[in-house]
């Protein structure tokens, strides 16, 4: 057991160096997942043309997920013409709510893409612990920002966040 | 015999993750992520809300996934860590285990995995594999599974395996197989139709050894399952049938009739309205890989609950509960919004949504012989289960104030749904008031005022919620949930606790500290009994 454990930390030490050095980014893993229409797709087809795109993993029962894409709706379309950002709505409704994840979006007037991943796989691709959690992803389709939670602001920030991408600007740290 | 999981095993595919992570990182594919959670608890014995003592005082369950991945290939492990298992949850998760552990590649559009796996076919009605962790729900899979997609809008599947029980494994052994095709994909001349067809159809079947001295026990089970998913334009219908042969478990108590098990929806929508009508039947569906297993153990499929999924806490005191031995009924349910300028819109909108569902037996006569019972398909039973109307109206006042208002009335029999006796059916009424303040660019506060009542049960309870938030890092938040109609003065209780929190990118702390009442803590459809606590808890997730 404790021969286990210490080949555990080697390995995460060593992995994690690996890491650091390469400095490489993380891009968005290829997973199928599910249109509304029922029918499989691929996560390779959300594309935003090299602009910045937002994955935001959502649920119908998940109150700050609603709270945070109603927000980000009622900025939407001053954002898409600033930015040209896309916002992704990812919901990981298993098959209880995932009928009525396409009703309670048009609902709510929402005018995201939306797709679903009712067997979760591409949330565990994406390691989502919790909802919410919202991906930035700049024109190279590199993961640059993540966040989890949701507070009434974080839009704030997250714009500022999404001007620098689109103009191919680091983040600061 | 349960085997233990193979320790030597999980050292070789430590090894070879090791070795590939680091010969796949040094080409510039690097991909090695993953996540943690930790979540502690101090117990108080509390007798006044029969709150045991804990002698361990302090309890934790952790886990932490370890992911390489790059283009074609995949490979994972996951340490999970109970010291020792915090309360409700069972207690067969007990010491520290790499518990989970697959390797995978992709090529020519078939993909391999080797090791864990979590999977589903449909809409589940014979097969999903998958994990919660609040529950400390994990029926993972364990041996081969293979994906392979020969043909645009063709996805085909099939596995054979083991199934996950805490920390061991079941003693069945379960093939499965599936196939989705997407008919406008397949077809060019289909593409640009506005009709979108998609079916599919899957079969499990399980196999367990018959060493019962008495019964003559069916050693393989199989279950089919057949779905169909339709959309044109603002209109889609999705639905799926299973049919399960003889299996005999403790569940249905060792009868020997087929079960079947339906699930149809239908969905009108367009901008600002979407409307959805779902109905269900199951009849003798508990299906486990393991015939003698219980609770939440070794199951093997997911019969999806037609409930509406509750966030407000006094709504969720009373939580229904799939009856996978038999039910039938249905939900409807509309969302819809009052455009801004409009007369009941007001400045900026109104949102309104309303949801029915109703739930009850399936009609059965009983027999004298191995069959247990016959129902008639169409004929809905005469005890109602589980009732509920739903309104919900959700309005902005101004650039900065919301308010969200809430009324429930549910019927519930808490002896169907919780497996009690003696405690009847509770008839309620909810109200729900919910006020959001934005002060400035940082600073919001949410405050929710909550009533339940009931002549039943415990009675009639009131919650007051409020919590702060300042952004992008911290929030607080405090609430009292106070069973005042209780006839019992020494069980007029006020539970009491407050919390706090701190996130930063994707890692987020939360402490708190309070009385927690003993109660169905349900996702999903699945439920854990929650016992009473007093005490501290301590959370910390994180990703990389």
């Amino acid at each position: 057991m404790k021969k286990i454990f210490a080949i555990g930390i080697f390995i995460g030490v060593a992995a994690l160096s690996c890491y650091a050095q390469e400095k490489k980014t993380n891009t968005i893993p290829s997973i199928n997942i599910k249109k509304l229409d029922g029918s499989t797709m691929n996560s390779d087809s959300i594309r935003n043309d090299g602009k910045p795109l937002i994955i935001s993993f959502w649920a119908t029962w998940c109150k700050p997920c609603v709270i945070e894409l109603n927000t980000l709706e009622e900025n939407y379309k001053e954002w898409q013409k600033e930015t040209g950002v896309k916002i992704v709505a990812l919901s990981i409704d298993d098959t209880r709510t995932s009928p009525s994840v396409g009703p309670f979006i048009n609902g709510k007037g929402w005018d995201y893409e939306v797709y679903l991943d009712p067997s979760g796989d591409f949330k565990r691709a994406m390691n989502v612990n919790l909802v919410p959690h919202t991906f930035l992803i700049n024109g190279n389709r590199e993961i640059v920002d993540q966040h989890t939670s949701f507070s009434p602001g974080d839009e704030e920030l997250l714009y500022e966040k999404i001007k620098r991408v689109a103009a191919g600007q680091p983040l600061e740290k | 015999m349960i085997k233990k999981l193979p320790l030597k095993k999980s050292c070789l595919f430590i090894i070879l993750f090791f070795l590939i992570s680091i010969a796949k990182a040094q080409q510039g594919i690097s991909g090695i992520h993953g996540n943690f959670q930790t979540d502690i608890q101090y117990y108080n014995a509390d007798s006044s809300i029969n709150a045991p003592p804990v002698p361990e005082k302090v309890l934790a369950n952790s886990f932490l996934n370890l992911v390489y991945s790059s283009d074609k290939f995949s490979a994972g492990i996951r340490y999970e860590s109970y010291l020792n298992a915090l309360q409700g949850f069972d207690q067969r998760y007990k010491g520290n285990a790499f518990l989970f552990r697959y390797a995978s590649y992709t090529a020519d559009d078939l993909e391999v995995t080797a090791g864990n796996f979590y999977e589903q076919f449909g809409f589940g009605l014979i097969f999903r594999s998958y994990q919660e962790w609040g529950l400390g729900y994990d029926n993972a899979m364990d041996g081969i599974r293979v994906r392979y997609n020969p043909h645009s809008g063709i996805y085909l599947k099939g596995f054979i395996a083991k199934q996950r029980s805490f920390f061991d494994y079941g003693p069945g052994l379960v093939r499965g197989a599936d196939g989705e095709f997407n008919i406008n994909d397949i077809f060019k001349s289909l593409a640009e139709k506005k009709t979108k067809i998609t079916v599919g159809g899957s079969f499990v079947s399980k196999f367990q050894e018959d060493n019962d001295p008495v019964y003559k026990l069916p050693e393989n089970v199989s279950a089919f399952a057949g779905r169909l998913n339709l959309s044109r334009g603002n209109f889609s219908l999705g639905g799926e049938f299973a049919y399960k042969i003889n299996d005999p478990n403790s569940s249905n108590n060792f009868i020997y009739k087929n079960g079947e098990s339906l699930f149809l929806t239908a969905a009108y929508t367009k901008k600002g309205l979407g409307a959805t009508l779902t109905v269900k039947r199951n009849d003798n569906m508990n299906f486990r890989s393991d015939r003698t297993a219980i609770v939440n153990n070794l199951i093997l499929n997911f019969l999806p609950p037609t409930t509406k999924s509750q966030t407000y806490l006094l709504a969720n005191i009373y939580p229904y509960a799939t009856q996978s031995n038999g039910e039938i009924g249905g939900q409807a349910e509309v969302f819809y919004k009052f455009k801004p300028e409009s007369k009941l819109g007001g400045k900026y909108g109104t949102n309104i949504s309303i949801n029915f569902s109703r739930l009850n037996s399936i009609d059965t006569i009983g027999l004298n012989n191995e069959l247990g019972y016959e129902s008639d398909f169409l004929k809905i039973g005469d005890n109602l289960y589980f009732q509920e109307f739903n309104l919900e109206i959700s309005k902005k006042l101004n650039k900065d104030l919301k308010l969200i208002l809430t009324y429930i009335t549910q019927v519930y029999d808490i002896d169907v749904v919780q497996g009690l006796i003696g405690h009847g059916t509770v008839y309620d009424n909810i109200g729900i008031a919910e006020i959001n303040y934005k002060f400035n660019s940082k600073h919001s506060m949410r405050v929710e005022l909550q009533g339940l009542f009931t002549e039943q049960d415990m009675k009639s309870w009131a919650v007051l919620l409020a919590e702060y938030n300042i952004s992008p890092h911290w929030f607080f938040a405090a609430f009292d949930e106070y069973n005042y109609g209780n006839d019992d003065k020494d069980k007029q209780i006020h539970y009491f606790s407050g919390s706090f929190g701190y996130t930063k990118g994707v890692t987020r702390v939360a402490a708190g500290y309070g009385k927690q009442k003993q109660g169905l803590l349900c996702v999903g459809g699945v439920c854990r009994q929650v016992p009473a606590s007093n005490g501290l808890t301590l959370s910390i997730t994180s990703s990389f």
